[in-house]
């Protein structure tokens, strides 16, 4: 069976560059994936979805251990999406993974599919939790955690979330949970967008700053420009000497790859129009520039 | 003294007697006995039920949410340090936690308040567990009215939150002997499950009558031709003292105790209540969305007809004080019972 080799392993035979172009390109699939969903229901969480996809390409092709044949792998580390609507991106992933069939994609959304809009355990292989009430992805990482640490598995498990999820109060009782577990094997990925549904965080409810809020309830972490995928290998690299949970706060573009849409006012549900698909794609294939 | 103070402002009916020199009830303890005085009890029935169950079942772990000392989990912290988490006072973060073990394989009972659990956790309780349909055991304390803390730790409306919940089995022990057997039944029960807790001294009152708890089942205590008390929890102890003293009476009540609450044993119950006999529910809950309602629409649902006279706590926030004087306020206590059903027949 094959496995997905983990990051040290490769990382210690791929030149550092070689590591980098391979991670980048897979971003460029899982975003014209995400826009390929996106076009098939004319909507979705399309700005968000290219906003981290460099992050789940790191995640998929140069961290993660699985096996794409088998996801229920009990050796498998545990990708946790909190954030239910960033499914479509997930899904992106997942297809890039070998998890999914590309193919498949183009159900996003439709009914019978095994891809709802909000991602959901039941429907999807690899797909870990049931995400969309914001603020549980945390707490379940910190049982998954626990109770792998618990059997003796050494799988990791990452669970991302938003900035906006921050705001749940329930984030903070599973970052106490963590710190005072001493979980060495969790790892939060925060993605800091600054957009929620009612408009800007900063407006919304303010999280900055979100790096000490972090480290004083006793994490390791680590903020890098979530688009950067040479500063995301170098932190997830970090991070996995930290002895506790640790926290990489990814800094990302909403619309990133697509320069009209990382230009339009930002919203939480980014309206794109019918001809603007295959413009989109043009940019993220490099056709147009 | 402030507990009186706050006990006139609410109206309760109860007056400062200190004093004229007549000794008044007070609320010692935030768990207070509901035992009657020289009842059998047995210690911490549900920490050495789960000791047990442990010993054969390595996957079985424990949490709690501040609350060990309090659910009678200490006995299983204790035994098994390595196999209990204390997740501090949140119980959000624990029972999603909780879910996050089920997720990797391990059978996970989950301790703290009934109001806690059901209120504040209600989200995790329904999202993480329920929804997967994972194997974890919730255990809440102080169900119903079981303090004399006021509605802060009065869980009087749990099971109407929690009867909502798709895949939810619930389990309201009459007393130590249903615990015993209830928490090897729960763990083997493949989906979520809700406990609601007797803890410390617990009374022993079902090894007297050839009974064994069985999820899912109501069972006939004692039979009687004129009157059928349905109960749950500890009110089945109430109902059975209250059977005896309406014999003297000349009224025979048979006792249906129904320990499992959801899913409803709906045949037995509509069987039993096909006859001409009074129909009373005993619940330590509220009247609203308990077993009274549940009986009635099983009823209605099979389209049998009949009166049912509920005993329950009332549709309020109730009153803090003593557990003898509230349990008597509120119709809870034997005698109460007794003196409902009577005035029911006439």
């Amino acid at each position: 069976m094959s496995v997905q080799p983990h990051a040290e392993r490769v990382g210690g035979s791929a030149s550092r560059s070689e590591r980098i172009a391979r991670i980048t390109e897979s971003a460029r699939r899982i975003r014209k994936n995400a826009l390929d969903m996106g076009e098939v229901q004319g909507q979705g969480y399309i700005a968000q979805a290219l906003g981290v996809a460099d992050i789940l390409a790191v995640a998929y092709t140069d961290r993660l251990r699985y096996r794409a044949e088998d996801p229920e792998w009990e050796g498998r580390d545990r990708f946790l999406l909190s954030i239910g609507h960033y499914a479509i991106a997930l899904y992106a992933a997942l297809a890039e993974a070998g998890i999914l069939d590309v193919a498949e994609l183009e159900t996003y959304g439709a009914d019978e599919s095994r891809l709802p809009m909000s991602g959901m355990a039941s429907y999807t292989p690899g797909m870990e939790i049931s995400g969309g009430s914001l603020g549980h992805g945390l707490t379940v990482a910190v049982g998954m955690a626990l109770g792998l640490r618990h059997r003796g598995n050494g799988a990791r498990v990452y669970n991302l979330l938003s900035d906006g999820e921050l705001d749940e109060g329930s984030t903070w009782e599973a970052a106490l949970a963590a710190s005072h577990h001493e979980l060495g094997n969790l790892t939060a990925i925060v993605d800091v967008n600054h957009l929620q549904a009612d408009g800007p965080t900063d407006g919304v409810l303010r999280t900055e700053p979100v790096v000490d809020k972090w480290r004083a309830f006793g994490w390791h972490a680590v903020r890098v420009d979530g688009n950067d995928v040479d500063a995301l290998i170098s932190a997830f690299d970090e991070l996995d000497e930290a002895a506790g949970p640790s926290v990489l706060v990814c800094d990302t573009r909403v619309g990133r790859g697509v320069p009209f849409l990382e230009q339009r006012e930002k919203a939480h549900f980014m309206r794109v129009e019918e001809h603007e698909w295959q413009l989109a794609r043009d940019y993220v294939e490099g056709t147009r520039v | 003294m402030a507990t009186g103070a706050r006990l006139r402002r609410r109206d309760t009916g109860m007056t400062a007697t200190g004093a004229t020199g007549r000794k008044r009830l007070t609320t010692s303890a935030m768990i207070a006995s509901f035992a009657d005085p020289g009842q059998r009890t047995t210690p911490a029935p549900f920490g050495h039920a789960l000791n047990r169950l442990a010993e054969q079942r390595p996957e079985i772990v424990g949490l709690s949410a501040d609350l060990a000392k309090y659910t009678d989990m200490h006995i299983f912290r204790d035994v098994h340090p390595e196999r209990f988490f204390q997740m501090g006072m949140a119980e959000q973060s624990m029972l999603g936690a909780a879910a996050g073990m089920a997720e990797v394989g391990l059978t996970p009972f989950a301790s703290t308040y009934c109001v806690f659990a059901s209120r504040r956790a209600y989200d995790f309780f329904c999202l993480d567990i329920a929804e997967p349909g994972l194997n974890v055991n919730v255990v809440g304390g102080l169900p119903g009215l079981t303090t004399g803390y006021g509605p802060s730790h009065q869980a009087t409306e749990d099971m109407a939150i929690l009867r909502g919940m798709p895949g939810l089995t619930i389990v309201d022990p009459c007393d130590s002997v249903d615990i015993e057997q209830a928490v090897p039944q729960l763990a083997d029960t493949p989906g979520p499950t809700y406990l609601r807790l007797l803890r410390g001294k617990v009374p022993t009152v079902l090894d007297e009558y050839d009974y064994r708890f069985e999820l899912g089942k109501a069972a006939e205590l004692r039979t009687g031709r004129d009157v059928l008390l349905i109960s749950t929890g500890l009110m089945t102890m109430r109902a059975l003292t209250a059977a005896q003293e309406l014999g003297k009476h000349h009224v025979d009540a048979a006792v249906l105790h129904v320990p499992t609450v959801k899913p409803l044993d709906t045949e037995r119950i509509v069987a039993e209540a096909a006859t001409d006999r009074l129909v009373v529910t005993l619940e330590n809950h509220s009247v609203v969305g308990g077993l009274a309602e549940s009986v009635a629409s099983s009823l209605a649902f099979a389209g049998q007809c009949a009166r049912i006279v509920p005993i329950a706590l009332p549709d309020e926030f109730l009153a803090a004080g003593a557990l003898p004087t509230l349990h008597d306020r509120y119709g809870l206590s034997s005698d109460g019972v007794v003196r409902r059903v009577l005035a029911e027949m006439k």
